[in-house]
């Protein structure tokens, strides 16, 4: 694995020590005014605070909301003659056919026969064999190792089912994407108009869009397929046009001088020269596909998303377990394939790749014996149906049990921790943001974006922001705006300590490493119901929510960017005799400032993006709109409104944050980037 | 080229013994099972052919819906498909025959507008009341009845409102709403009867559940939103506070209401294409009723004792075969 970063200096865009002296300067002085402000801001609050604040109860709407839910009655009342409509269900129909065709090859008994066309032992033969010839023979292990953790935990069916929608939406977001990333990478206006809808596409909270793609698209299948592709397609999108546009202007030149056709440059220079950058887009599609699963669900998609929200309807933590910690045992095995597979290519592209004879032998061997097992598992019900085991029961229960006897323990002391952050820290400046008459709040918060990030910043933060006021929910947005800025600045606090501590300390780093890969793959449905059980319906419960999903993507980002800073640079300051907590502030955080402000501007959006699950848990406000407008269509335009409005702050964070540090763009592949499942939004040309 | 030799080999004959392990040695050959589906087949199977059940997502829904999924596809040989989906999608399903029957509707007056013959597109009807009565109000747990009895009367409630406060509810108690699937009048209830309150929404049954069960084992104060029947109530007997009692008409307008929750009948909803076609079904499905306890012990099964929900189901018609013979007339 160690041969990922050795063998790619991959071209980091915040590199550490990149930014010029004059930055510094300008840096340390943006305090002073930004303090200034902040004293304005609570002088004005205190004689204001209480008016026009736009608060509006939690089931209550607007005529606007009532609009843009008119708008979808009249869409549901036209369905049998809408052509669009039309056209979508005949699509619905082609995804749900083949999507059938492919369970009963694999898992659903393919009538007459009493079991799937191929049992288990030819599915798991034919992934090893895949493993095998793509990868290498520890990918192959691994393959086979995941496939029958699926079917001994008890979730054969639910895990292939999950692959099958998952790859088909892979296959879809390469048919459509790999076209878009062409024209994005060679055309920068055509970059310019298509990013604004990438950034729609991944910040928008699928709630909003589930009931219309329903309606477009039919329950279950078909809508979980269209559901994971519209999530899924912006990384593969952003990641290859950025491959395509990064390749080196002097090889097109030279190229070029030979005259070659346009198709000629890009089927025998750019993509090929940007090949490995594109299969990072493909891994980060494939783990965004994984992570719709339980959202798929809730329209009645296939897959383990499914006996996760079962064990949420039952309050059952250990049941919602085992099947979330199998996402994450397909996300392992999905993400180092596809990177070992690429790796491959790579060697045998250079003339490496080991003794061809061997691998012939390997390969015709290999193929005989899946041929062979799949023949067993067409033959005898045990080699078809899946056995059952009582394990993945008494994992289940296990967990459950632990998770009762942890709360019951530290139960008191969480609450304690909650009512200290609450009372001391998020109702103060929630009382600021939020209860500040709306136009303070707005001016304020313009003039904080213009100190920070400068014109551009300050024309972006008003335009969201003004936006936010037309979709009347701005006393939500204030409250949501609060929770991800305190939970924020959490999530910077542990991914310091942590991000150091890993930096400097390489065992440390192994064994957190893999902890923070689960903690951002596993459906967050999973550990709702303990963080309930620790903290009960509240704010603050959606604020632990969000960290435990932004934190391990922040700290890997500062634990990069503090590995990073060059040796030759620490030993300097050794040899002066600094201390150790010298070297830390001193020299490492502060060279490292490009990959801090990156992953603050992350762990913005990483804490916004769990705004609708904290919606679930007590938080309210825009979280809450957004699944009260799933949940009763009468209140869906409610919904929507509150969907963009999570859209313009996700922008408005974005934005600043970006024109904060001057970051040109940070949509490739970084070092370790292949686990980072969402990527930043925001515009790559600057 | 030995050492490879060497190491697939052993990798061989791992994976061998691993099968072995794994399949337990079952025996058994597909083909004849194949030949016996195929003249099952031909001699004509059940006139049920596929039955759309939509899931809704709480255990109760789901202890009707598999229920009555068992018996048609034991007595009547159906090809029951359960969908899991939120009230409002099932809906939306009638009318593409991707939903055949909702099997517990707590009253939707707005998707009755939009589906129902009289003023929407006529895709879905009512297919009378499943028997079951929900009972939905102001509940406190049980310890909280039992130490402080005149807190069942709504008029007591601003005595103890400080004891409900909480980090959320800004200086006031707090009320903790429901899962927004749920038709609510609370925030409006607070206001015109002057309570000191404040309300919070849980934002899902799971958090609802849990407050309450922790506050139960804690001795802590919380009252909110709840419902029967419910599988939960048999864990934790939820106390219900009386509110001014529901007349006709007092929940008209969303901003004026300050009375309770009317005691609701649960119906039945289908689609109309499925209620008109010949699938023996539909008279299972229009003959189907239960009472509150029958539902609250299935879903005690699925709940509390974690079977699956169709052992759930099978349990209580083994246990009850006589109530079920009169849904099969």
């Amino acid at each position: 694995m160690s041969a990922t970063t050795s063998t790619a200096p991959t071209p980091k865009p915040v590199e550490p020590g990149a930014a010029p002296p004059v930055e510094e300067h300008t840096r340390v002085s943006r305090w002073i005014p930004a303090a200034v402000i902040l004293a304005v801001w609570v002088v004005a609050w205190y004689f204001t605070n209480g008016n026009d604040t736009l608060a509006l109860p939690g089931t209550s709407r607007t005529g606007l909301h009532d609009r843009l839910t008119e708008f979808q009655n009249d869409l549901l009342a036209g369905r049998a003659t809408n052509p669009v409509m039309q056209f979508t269900n005949a699509i619905a129909d082609a995804l749900r056919s083949a999507v059938e065709w492919l369970q009963r090859m694999v898992v659903l008994p393919n009538f007459p026969r009493p079991v799937p066309e191929i049992g288990w032992l030819g599915v798991v033969a034919i992934a090893t064999y895949v493993g095998l010839v793509v990868a290498n023979w520890r990918i192959a292990l691994l393959v086979a190792a995941s496939f029958l953790s699926f079917g001994v935990l008890g979730y054969w069916q639910d895990s292939l089912d999950l692959l099958i929608i998952t790859g088909i939406s892979v296959v879809l977001a390469v048919v459509i994407g790999i076209p878009l990333a062409v024209l994005i990478g060679t055309s920068a206006r055509a970059n310019q108009v298509v990013t604004p809808f990438l950034d729609f596409m991944q910040t928008m909270p699928t709630f909003v869009y589930l009931l219309p793609i329903v309606l477009f698209f039919g329950i279950g299948p078909s809508a979980a397929v269209v559901s994971t592709l519209i999530y899924a397609l912006p990384p593969l999108i952003r990641i290859a046009g950025f491959g395509i546009r990064e390749v080196s202007a002097t090889t097109i030149e030279a190229t070029d001088s030979a005259g070659q056709t346009y198709w000629q440059r890009l089927l025998k220079v750019q993509i090929p020269m940007a090949r490995k950058t594109i299969i990072v887009g493909l891994n980060q599609t494939t783990l965004a596909a994984l992570s719709m699963a339980t959202l798929a669900a809730f329209v009645n998609g296939p897959g383990l998303g499914k006996p996760v929200l079962d064990g949420l309807r039952i309050n059952d933590v250990g049941t919602a377990f085992v099947p979330g910690a199998l996402i994450v045992v397909m996300a392992v095995m999905l993400d180092r394939t596809t990177t070992a597979a690429s790796e491959r290519a790579e060697r045998v592209a250079r003339g490496g790749g080991g003794d061809p004879r061997v691998r012939r032998g390997l390969i015709i061997g290999g193929g005989a014996a899946t041929l062979v097992a799949v023949y067993l598992s067409r033959t005898y019900v045990g080699l078809a149906e899946f056995p059952t085991y009582s394990i993945g029961d008494t994992i289940a229960t296990a967990v459950s049990d632990g998770v009762d006897w942890f709360t019951d323990t530290f139960g008191g002391a969480t609450g304690w921790v909650k009512d200290l952050v609450t009372n001391q820290f998020l109702n103060r400046t929630q009382a600021l943001l939020a209860d500040s008459p709306w136009w303070l709040a707005f001016v304020a918060i313009a003039a904080l974006a213009f100190v920070f990030g400068g014109l551009r910043a300050l024309v972006s933060t008003a335009v969201c922001l003004a936006g936010i006021w037309y979709f009347d929910l701005w006393h939500d947005a204030m409250i949501t705006l609060n929770m991800t800025l305190v939970a924020t600045v959490l999530v910077m606090i542990l991914a310091l300590v942590f991000g150091v501590w890993m930096a400097r300390d390489r065992r440390v780093d192994l064994g957190i490493r893999p902890l923070l890969d689960a903690g951002q793959t596993i459906p967050p449905f999973v550990y709702l119901i303990p963080v309930l059980a620790l903290f009960g319906p509240s704010r603050f419960t959606a604020i632990v929510a969000g960290i435990v999903y932004a934190a391990p993507a922040a700290i890997k980002l500062v634990a990069d960017g503090v590995k990073a800073v060059s040796p030759t640079t620490i030993e300097a300051g050794r040899s002066t005799g600094q201390t150790t907590w010298q070297e830390i502030t001193k020299v490492q955080l502060p060279m490292a400032k490009g990959s801090l402000v990156l992953a603050t501007n992350q762990g913005l959006l990483y804490v916004l993006s769990m705004t609708v699950i904290g919606g679930l848990v007590g938080a309210g406000a825009l979280g809450y709109d957004v699944v009260y407008g799933f949940a009763r269509s009468e209140a869906w335009g409610k919904g929507l409104a509150a969907g963009i409005t999570i859209v313009l702050l996700g922008v408005m964070l974005d934005r600043i944050t970006r024109a904060a540090s001057d970051v040109r763009r940070d949509d490739g592949p970084g070092s370790r980037r292949p686990f980072n499942i969402r990527l930043p939004i925001g515009p790559p040309g600057a | 080229m030995r050492i490879a030799r060497s190491r697939g080999a052993r990798l061989g004959a791992l994976a061998t013994v691993a099968v072995m392990a794994l399949s337990a040695c079952g025996g058994g050959s597909i083909d004849e099972q194949t030949t016996a589906n195929e003249e099952k087949a031909a001699e004509g199977g059940g006139e049920c052919g596929d039955l759309n059940m939509a899931v809704n997502p709480w255990v109760g829904y789901e202890a009707s819906a598999y229920v009555v999924g068992a018996v048609a596809e034991k007595e009547l040989g159906c090809t029951v498909n359960y969908k899991e989906l939120k009230e409002d999608v099932s809906w939306q399903g009638f009318g593409t025959g991707e939903v055949d029957v909702v099997i517990e509707d707590w009253g939707h007056p707005d998707l009755e507008k939009k589906f129902f013959a009289d003023q929407g597109d006529g895709t879905a009807e009512d297919f009378g009341p499943q028997g079951n009565v929900g009972i939905i109000g102001w509940f406190v747990p049980p310890w909280l009845a039992e130490e402080h009895p005149d807190i069942l009367d709504w008029k007591n409630l601003n005595k103890y409102a400080s004891e409900f406060e909480t980090s959320e509810s800004g200086g006031k108690g707090q009320f903790l709403g429901a899962d927004p699937s749920y038709v609510q009048f609370d925030e409006a209830i607070v206001s015109n009867l002057d309570l000191d309150f404040k309300v919070v929404f849980s934002g899902s049954e799971a958090a609802s559940i849990e407050a309450f069960r922790k506050a139960e084992e804690n001795k802590e104060w919380v009252i909110g939103y709840w419902y029967e029947p419910q599988y939960f109530n048999a864990e934790v007997a939820m106390q219900r506070v009386s509110l001014p009692p529901y007349e006709d008409g007092c929940q008209d307008d969303p901003q004026t209401v300050a009375c309770d929750y009317p005691e609701t009948e649960l119906k039945k909803i289908v689609g109309t294409d499925w209620a008109a076609s010949d699938s023996t079904a539909v008279d299972l499905v229009k003959n189907f009723t239960w009472t509150n306890e029958d539902q609250n012990v299935v879903a005690g099964y699925i709940a509390a004792d974690k079977m699956s929900p169709e052992d759930a189901a099978a349990k209580w018609i083994e246990e009850n075969q006589d109530k079920v013979d009169a849904w099969l007339g």
